[in-house]
């Protein structure tokens, strides 16, 4: 089980993390190659249906990844992003989906250690919870 | 103590006096026109009508066990936009909270609205309610339904009972009602109760030149908490059950495995509050290609595609609001027990966020709000 290699779907804001994201790399942090980054103009954009779609499809995990809490260029969009990933979170392990393949992070466009960091670790959770499986089933 | 009115029963025959009531508010003037569950000549059928002649109200009959649709949507669309004059919506507890969440939601005012609502003692799902009224004419069915209940063989009748969205109701009395009418704690062949929950319910009342006490309120409550016990233990009953049903992705696969994507329970939903369902537009128009390129993926693609997708998308959208009148499961044409899921969903979801659907206008519903410092743990304790 263990030794899968998980696919991360991360919903990175354009402003803070996903800049975090290009030092990381630029800077050669050691960064598992798990992650599908999908930009956003702000994690206030991402509808609680991209996440949904994301598991249904079969990714591993699902990152939502904003600008910390004041920060936000739109004033409160990670607010709200927080607000729908607590709601998440709360609907979806009903239906068997572990808490732990939905994250939310506040990543700074500096702190490209930071997302390297959350990468490493997630994969690595998400190793150890073994694969979504609905990658290979029929979803109805 | 509560100042109470009352309404005097004639001949037993709870639903004409109540008829009466209602007649009143249209001679007094007090209202241009009333909202009400109505008799249909037609084969017993029973729906919402907006009434202004006196004379129609002989046809009102808000007691009946008929729940055609939730009609808190009837009443958006009454006022959507200013009333120049008053109206009375008279309504099942349900109604009302679904109306409460609409009016938060900028769909609809309690300006100029009076809300009448009788305690609900429960409605047959649409298909069963047309056979057990056929027993008998016009509103026989509904006295017998009460009789019935009085006289402690319960609501169960021709092999139908009332839906279990009403078995596990715990709000028989509607809170945010400008009157209620209350049923329970009193002998409903002799007298109805008539209580004013708010200024503008005191005020009709007083316009109306109805006599009120104060009187205490003892036998109602411990009526209404009996019932209220009973209703909870069964929804406990209901949502241990399907968390139980739907506890794996393939589990709920199986639970759904009827739905044809009619999108009727959406439909039906009064708390589902997009103009436009995304699930209905051109984002769900997939280009033919791409259902090859599914189907190749897994190997196969059960046509029509999304219907899980669009059932946790809906729940995304109404959880935090359903007030669990039911209709869904009432609308699905393939007995799909959805009421049973999203209500099951819904109570973890409010709970999360300490909300009661419908529960209070001031209440701000928790997808329209937020904070800098909360549910930091979502963030992994970092705030
Ligand atoms: S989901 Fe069903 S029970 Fe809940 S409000 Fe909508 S129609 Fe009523
Ligand atoms: S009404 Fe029934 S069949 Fe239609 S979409 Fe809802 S669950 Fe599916
Ligand atoms: S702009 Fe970065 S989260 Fe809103």
């Amino acid at each position: 089980m263990g030794d899968y290699e998980p696919t991360i779907i991360a919903f990175v804001c354009n402003w803070c993390t996903y800049t975090a994201a290009d030092l990381a790399g630029t800077s050669r942090l050691v960064q598992p190659a798990n992650v599908r980054m999908v930009r956003m103009m702000c994690t206030g954009m991402v509808d609680p249906k991209y996440i949904i779609k994301a598991l249904l499809e079969g990714a591993d995990a699902v990152l939502v990844s904003g600008c910390h809490p004041g920060d936000c260029h739109y004033i409160n969009g990670n607010l709200k992003a927080r607000r729908r990933m607590k709601l998440l979170k709360e609907i979806l392990p009903k239906f068997g989906f572990d808490e732990r393949r939905l994250k939310m992070t506040w990543i700074g466009a500096s702190e490209g250690i930071d997302f390297a960091e959350t990468v490493r670790q997630m994969t690595a959770e998400v190793k150890a919870l073994g694969p979504n499986d609905l990658r290979t089933r029929m979803v109805l | 103590m509560s100042k109470i009115g009352k309404i005097t029963v004639k001949d037993r025959d709870t639903v004409s006096s109540l008829q009466d009531f209602l007649k009143l508010l249209l001679q007094k003037g007090a209202v241009e026109a009333v909202l009400v569950q109505q008799r249909l000549a037609i084969n017993n059928a029973v729906m919402p009508a907006l009434i202004t002649d006196i004379e129609n109200l002989g046809q009102a009959d808000p007691l009946a066990p008929a729940f055609a649709l939730n009609g808190a949507r009837m009443l958006s669309r009454l006022t959507r936009k200013p009333l120049d004059a008053p109206i009375a919506a008279v309504m099942r507890p349900c109604e009302i909270r679904a109306f409460v969440e609409l009016v938060k939601l900028k769909q609809g005012s309690v300006d100029n609205v009076i809300l009448i609502s009788a305690d609900c003692l429960g409605a047959y799902p649409n298909n069963d309610y047309a056979k057990v009224a056929g027993m008998g004419a016009g509103a026989e069915s509904t006295l017998s339904f009460y009789r019935n209940i009085i006289s402690g063989k319960g609501t169960a009748a021709q092999d139908a009972d009332i839906s279990p969205a009403c078995k596990s109701c715990e709000h028989p009395a509607a809170v945010n009602a400008d009157i209620t009418i209350g049923l329970l704690g009193t002998n409903m062949e002799e007298n109805l109760l008539l209580i004013a929950n708010t200024p503008k319910g005191e005020k009709l009342l007083a316009d109306l030149g109805v006599k009120v006490e104060d009187e205490p309120l003892d036998g109602r409550k411990s009526a209404l908490d009996a019932l209220v016990g009973e209703r909870i233990e069964y929804r406990d009953r209901m949502f241990a059950r399907t968390s139980e049903a739907v506890s794996s992705v393939e589990k709920l696969m199986g639970y759904l495995r009827a739905c044809v994507n009619c999108h009727n329970c959406r439909v039906a939903c009064p708390v589902c509050y997009c103009r436009e369902c995304v699930f209905t537009t051109d984002v769900f128009d997939h280009e033919p290609a791409q259902y090859l390129r599914w189907a190749k993926r897994r190997g196969a693609l059960k046509m029509p595609t999304d219907t899980v997708f669009f059932h946790l998308t809906r729940l995304a959208h109404m959880s935090a609001a359903c007030i669990g009148c039911g209709q869904c499961s009432n609308a699905c044409p393939n007995d799909v027990p959805v009421m049973e899921l999203f209500r099951t969903v819904a109570h973890g979801v409010q709970g999360a966020f300490g909300y009661g659907a419908g529960a209070s206008l001031e209440d701000e519903p928790p997808l329209s709000v937020f904070h800098e410092k909360e549910f930091c743990e979502v963030t992994g304790g970092h705030d």
